[in-house]
């Protein structure tokens, strides 16, 4: 038996040692986050200097950037959710196509006659317009909870189904749209008003990505919806062991990443106002290595929603800078891929020394 | 000459059998749990110990037999079920979200809220729960700074203290705790054996089952020895010795009926 002295003994022992512990983890923790801040401000700054003055830092090619960056940042909001829990959506792009044909399909159809809309007259955009907003959100919606539900009551992994979905998506959007583009463009009010809009200066589809990421972030940080969605990554069998509904949780959070896609296939429509399949095929690689870059682990647990979307902007910060600069914008490509891979080096180092 | 009647045990289970398949896990198991005492069951691996507790904590369906509760026969159908009989188990494994802290850990799945209109949409109370964690910590004894670091950076032994203050938090009458020692060092399995006792002092009682039989004798006040999925025994820790327990155990030692 032992006295309460040796265990308070033991304590004491440990203390300094756990607090030393959580010190340097707290210190990796916050390089970690702010390694990506600190070189997306580097690469800023860089092409800030390197471009002829009144190119690159400007207002406009700025806002041109965040509204290049707005669909992804949606898209990797749901993919911060989806990861959190230690799975993966490879199908959000998909969804994001097949809502935006679909939605566009409605917008089209209901605006005016084919004859009409190709003539470019919608005489009911002021119909068409919400009813296809609403078509992309339920289309999105849909496809992700069809996502959750197939990961939890079929118990197959999330890489495959959504690899399935990422199929499908694609393959009935192009259904529909016969392969190429929508058979005209949808009612140019929802360019003219939203996609192409501003409100107080800035483009009216950067204030839609910047209010989902304020609620993402409170949700996750503050909300029993994020909670769980930690936990569940953290530990699936032991938060059900705790009474919570974890399948159904996991099909919200796939339903959720639908919705975003959905949102974001608004978006498309009102920027583009046109879609095809061939621009949306890697979206789902944009939306993982944004939020891989952001610091979100992929083994789930712990992520940041709003690390991902400064990981959104470091591939279209890169692009325009190329552009610029004249330079082969592949080098984008060869510079994402070395940051992917840093950022999920960083990540395992951290919990190396967390495991410790 | 009428002696009051004794008051009937917290938990009985009678006779109760368990099959997986063609595997007898138990095949008579007999066990009763009295008020606030700290009952361990021991026996070789495959003696049916771990099914035993499961049919307790409702993780497993008696295939026959009874479970009472203060005398009435329950049927405890899942976990949650035994949870609203009061009943909260220590899984071996814990059964904790590494990432989250140890106040997150301990209201995990019953999430304290701020108060309307933020509760409808789910937002913590995260100072409430924090400060009930750190009181609940104090209570126990258990020697954790700060409750708002992930419970991965923390040792063992306090893992298991978090994942023991969270069963003793909600569990209002019986705390099973599945082999609490197994995977720690000697320093923190005393840290976890006085926790038990902090346990029963609290007026609950524990279930505690286990393979090591010096820490039995360290805490238990009764022992339910299972061989063969058969209850052999019961034994009051005062009237019986580690080494016949050990021959119960194995059969060495034949008990009388």
């Amino acid at each position: 038996m032992t006295s309460k002295a040796e265990v308070e003994s033991v304590e004491s022992e440990e203390a300094p040692h756990v607090g030393e512990r959580t010190r340097r983890d707290r210190a990796t923790e916050a390089l970690g986050r702010s390694w990506l801040l600190l070189f997306l401000i580097a690469l800023i700054g860089y092409f800030w200097l390197s471009t002829p003055s009144g190119t690159f830092l400007t207002w406009t090619n700025l806002e041109q950037i965040a509204l290049n960056t707005s669909e992804v940042i949606l898209l990797a909001i749901g993919e911060t959710f989806v990861i959190v829990t230690a799975g993966i959506d490879l199908s959000i792009g998909g969804i994001l196509f097949f809502s935006a044909v679909a939605g566009g399909e409605v917008m089209i159809h209901l605006a005016g006659t084919s004859e009409q809309t190709i003539n470019g007259q919608y005489p009911h955009s002021g119909l068409a317009i919400p009813v296809g907003i609403a078509v992309c959100i339920l289309a999105g919606t849909t496809w992700g909870l069809i996502n959750g539900t197939l990961i939890t009551k079929l118990r197959l992994p999330p890489f495959i189904v959504t690899l399935g979905t990422f199929g499908m998506t694609f393959g009935f959007g192009d259904l529909i749209s016969g392969g190429s583009y929508l058979p005209s463009p949808v009612p140019p009010a929802l360019s003219s008003h939203f996609g192409n809009g501003k409100i107080l200066g800035l483009s009216s589809p950067i204030y839609v990505a910047i209010f989902f990421l304020i609620v993402a972030h409170v949700v996750f940080h503050h909300t029993r919806f994020g909670r769980y969605t930690a936990a569940i990554g953290s530990n699936q069998e032991g938060t059900r062991r705790t009474g919570i509904a974890v399948d159904r949780h996991i099909i919200k959070v796939y339903g959720l990443a639908g919705f975003l896609a959905g949102v974001a296939a608004v978006l498309d429509l009102a920027i583009f106002t046109n879609t095809t399949s061939v621009s949306h095929q890697t979206d789902n690689l944009s939306a993982i290595g944004a939020v891989v870059i952001g610091g979100t682990s992929l083994f789930g647990g712990v992520g940041t929603v709003l690390g991902s979307a400064v990981g959104a902007f470091v591939p279209t910060v890169l692009q325009n800078g190329l552009v610029i600069e004249a330079v082969q914008p592949f080098w984008q490509e060869v510079v994402v891929g070395a940051a992917i891979i840093l950022a999920v080096y960083v990540d395992q180092v951290r919990r190396r020394r967390a495991n410790r | 000459m009428t002696a009051p009647s004794p008051p009937p045990p917290l938990l009985e289970a009678r006779n109760v059998q368990k099959h997986f398949g063609r595997v007898v896990a138990l095949r008579e198991a007999n066990f009763t749990l009295r008020p606030n005492e700290v009952h361990a069951i021991v026996g070789d691996n495959g003696a049916g110990k771990s099914t035993l507790i499961k049919i307790i904590s409702g993780v497993y369906h008696a295939d026959s037999g009874e479970i009472a509760i203060d005398g009435r026969p329950v049927t405890i159908a899942n976990p949650r079920e035994a949870r609203e009989f009061g009943i909260e188990t220590v899984y071996q494994d814990l059964a904790l979200a590494d990432h989250l802290d140890s106040s997150g850990n301990l209201f995990l799945g019953r999430e304290q809220l701020r108060p309307p209109p933020l509760s409808w949409f789910g937002f913590l109370d995260k100072k409430a729960m924090r400060r009930r964690a750190q009181e609940e910590m104090r209570r126990l004894k258990i020697g954790i700074q700060s409750v708002d670091q992930p419970v991965l950076s923390l040792s063992g032994g306090q893992r298991q203290a978090v994942a023991v203050a969270r069963a003793i938090a909600w569990g209002r009458r019986i705390v099973i705790m599945d082999e609490p020692t197994a995977a720690l060092g000697v320093r923190e399995s005393s840290m976890v054996l006085e926790l038990i006792k902090e346990v029963r002092s609290q007026g609950l009682a524990v279930i505690m089952v286990s393979h090591n039989l010096p820490e039995v004798f360290a805490v238990a006040d009764r022992i339910t020895v299972l061989r063969l999925g058969r209850t052999i025994v019961t034994l009051d820790k005062s009237e019986t010795s580690l080494e016949d327990v050990v021959g119960m155990m194995t059969g060495a030692l034949a008990v009388a009926a």
